[in-house]
């Protein structure tokens, strides 16, 4: 029963214990426009969210989650800091397995503040751990901004770059891509259609919206790449290292000031993450036993792009995790109009902590 | 219904439709204790699934579709050899860049630059392709529902490129369309499903168990 009279007053004490001073108590819309979300999450929103149909405003979904309404509700206040707290139900479509809640309550804590990242990642995780101390839980954390810095030094062209960036989240295509730009091979049908003298003369009706120009563009854009020289395999295994890493974070730390020697372009993510060690360590979070995972939260639906961190009920795999939070900057710079703030936020779900309790 | 008649016939179970025309009921011969409903294919999964018919025949892409977690709820008895057709990606043959997923990732991302939207697919098997495009990783795409005369969508500018099934890839050409080298999404043929939700009786376990030794499956 993931909505009994015991789960919501654990919700509301756990916003409550959140609603320290300075922190705004908000609510949000239960419908959401789904014109935003679908712009930020694509296709694969319709598989987790409930979208549904309004005469006059068109589809609406369910609120999935609060980062999308909390970060607008901000980003309309101009107030700078600001702190948020909250609990109410999310709405999430369940497709393979029945037994996992659809309608459950979320608690969350977000904070808006740029002056000091490090201090902010490791008071939202610090708050979340104190929520949730006593349970059975371990925490594992991640962070993507390593990632994302390792790619942005590799030595390759920046539309190479771009790619790879775009599929951060998708480890599978990430994966695949990578391997083709380190392999220096190409299709036999790209060969052929490069070494054509016209491309387009098998070509069927110009039809659709996509436009000749467009795939003259993309013939241009393929010509480009096919003259740039393979991703070095030793580039490739510095990524796999990182994504490898799987330890404490003081070893990850040790490991990758290793890595930075040959990949100096991580060196600044690098810097954050040890700054977020100490401050976490400030806050009492035994960092010396933390887990981090290079690949931790890449396969979630979420916009994290930093720091990224979940509590995991120990004796019970099976659940989904009872916390999972993370720092989403670019999600405020996609919503902002052009503003952007840093942001970092987590949630908690009451019925699991409640169940292991 | 003809075929799936003379795939019965064959493995000596004779079914047949009773009365006139307009009836949508029908014997069977060669075993007891069945009974025979006729319905379009696209309600037979539900129904499975629901329990109100204990076996059916339709396609495997229409159970893929429209049941989740599919084969807990129905189980695949015969894959009966025809009615064979594959639910494929095709895009315009005038793209002569784009001929794998990977190509299709690639122009989606430009074409969303470019055009200010995610590139349509036009499709009504919104549950297949959905998987499918997220297990090989294509981002920057919306599907389209389009539950007739799909390939015509992308000459209407409607959509971009289409998800549809087809048996011979005649029409897709025809319509100035070709299919991805990787974009075979499901390759369907009719098949004897069970359900497997109901609680069947004794007898009815009987019953099917005599089917499969007449059948032979």
């Amino acid at each position: 029963m993931p909505n009994s009279p015991q789960i919501l007053a654990e919700a509301y004490r756990l916003r409550d214990l959140f609603a320290t001073q300075g922190v705004q108590v908000i609510e949000a819309d239960v419908l959401q426009s789904a014109e935003t979300l679908l712009d930020l999450y694509g296709e694969d929103i319709r598989a987790r969210a409930y979208v549904t149909s309004d005469p006059l405003r068109g589809e609406m979904v369910l609120r999935p989650d609060f980062t999308v309404p909390v970060v607008q509700m901000h980003m309309q206040s101009h107030a700078d800091p600001a702190r948020y707290a909250y609990a109410g139900k999310v709405f999430r479509k369940q497709e393979n397995d029945e037994t996992r809640a659809n309608e459950y309550m979320q608690v969350g804590y977000e904070v808006f503040d740029g002056k000091n990242p490090a201090a902010t990642d490791a008071e939202v995780f610090a708050m979340i751990a104190d929520a949730l101390a006593g349970l059975p839980v371990r925490a594992a954390t991640g962070d993507i901004g390593i990632l994302t810095a390792a790619v942005h030094g590799l030595r390759t062209s920046d539309a190479r770059k771009a790619a790879l960036l775009r599929h951060i989240w998708r480890p599978h295509r990430f994966k695949s891509l990578l391997k083709r730009y380190a392999s220096g091979n190409m299709p036999a049908k790209r060969s052929a259609l490069l070494a054509a003298a016209d491309p387009f003369a098998d070509a069927g009706p110009d039809i659709g919206m996509r436009r000749r120009s467009e795939v003259e563009a993309r013939i241009a854009a393929l010509r480009a790449d096919a003259q740039e020289p393979p991703i070095s395999a030793d580039e490739v295994m510095l990524i796999d290292a990182i994504l490898d890493l799987r330890e404490t974070m003081p070893n990850v730390l040790s490991h990758l000031r290793d890595i930075v020697v040959d990949m100096p372009a991580i060196a600044h993510a690098v810097a954050r993450m040890e700054a977020r060690a100490s401050a976490l360590d400030a806050r009492g979070v035994d960092v010396d036993n933390l887990d981090f995972e290079g690949s931790y939260g890449r396969s979630s639906l979420e916009y994290y792009d930093g720091f990224v961190f979940g509590f995991y009920a120990t004796a019970r795999p099976d659940l989904p995790p009872v916390a999972t939070g993370g720092r989403y900057d670019a999600l405020t710079a996609r919503l902002g109009e052009g503003r952007a703030v840093p942001a970092v936020g987590g949630v908690i779900r009451p019925d699991l902590a409640l169940g292991i309790k | 219904m003809e075929k799936t008649f003379d795939w019965f016939g064959s493995r000596g179970v004779t079914l047949r439709k009773s009365g006139s025309d307009r009836e949508y009921a029908g014997e069977v011969s060669g075993i007891e204790g069945i009974e025979l409903v006729l319905l379009s294919a696209g309600e037979i999964p539900r129904e499975l699934a629901a329990g109100n018919i204990h076996l059916g025949v339709t396609g495997s892409d229409l159970v893929r579709e429209k049941l989740a977690n599919w084969d807990s709820q129905v189980g695949e008895l015969a894959l009966m050899g025809f009615g064979g057709a594959d639910l494929i990606i095709a895009v315009p043959q005038a793209w002569v860049d784009v001929d794998t997923l990977d190509d299709l990732d690639a122009a989606a991302a430009a074409f969303r630059a470019k055009h200010g939207f995610r590139m349509r697919i036009a499709t009504k098997y919104h549950r297949l392709v959905r998987e499918f495009l997220r297990e090989q990783g294509v981002a920057d795409y919306q599907l389209i529902d389009s539950q007739g005369a799909t390939e015509g969508t992308v000459k209407n500018e409607t959509a971009e490129a289409i998800a549809d099934i087809t048996s011979t890839g005649e029409t897709l050409r025809a319509n100035g369309l070709k299919i991805l080298d990787d974009g075979l999404i499901h390759a369907s043929q009719a098949t004897l499903f069970r359900g497997r939700r109901m609680d069947w009786t004794d007898e009815q376990r009987k019953t099917l168990k005599a089917l499969q030794m007449v059948l032979g499956i």
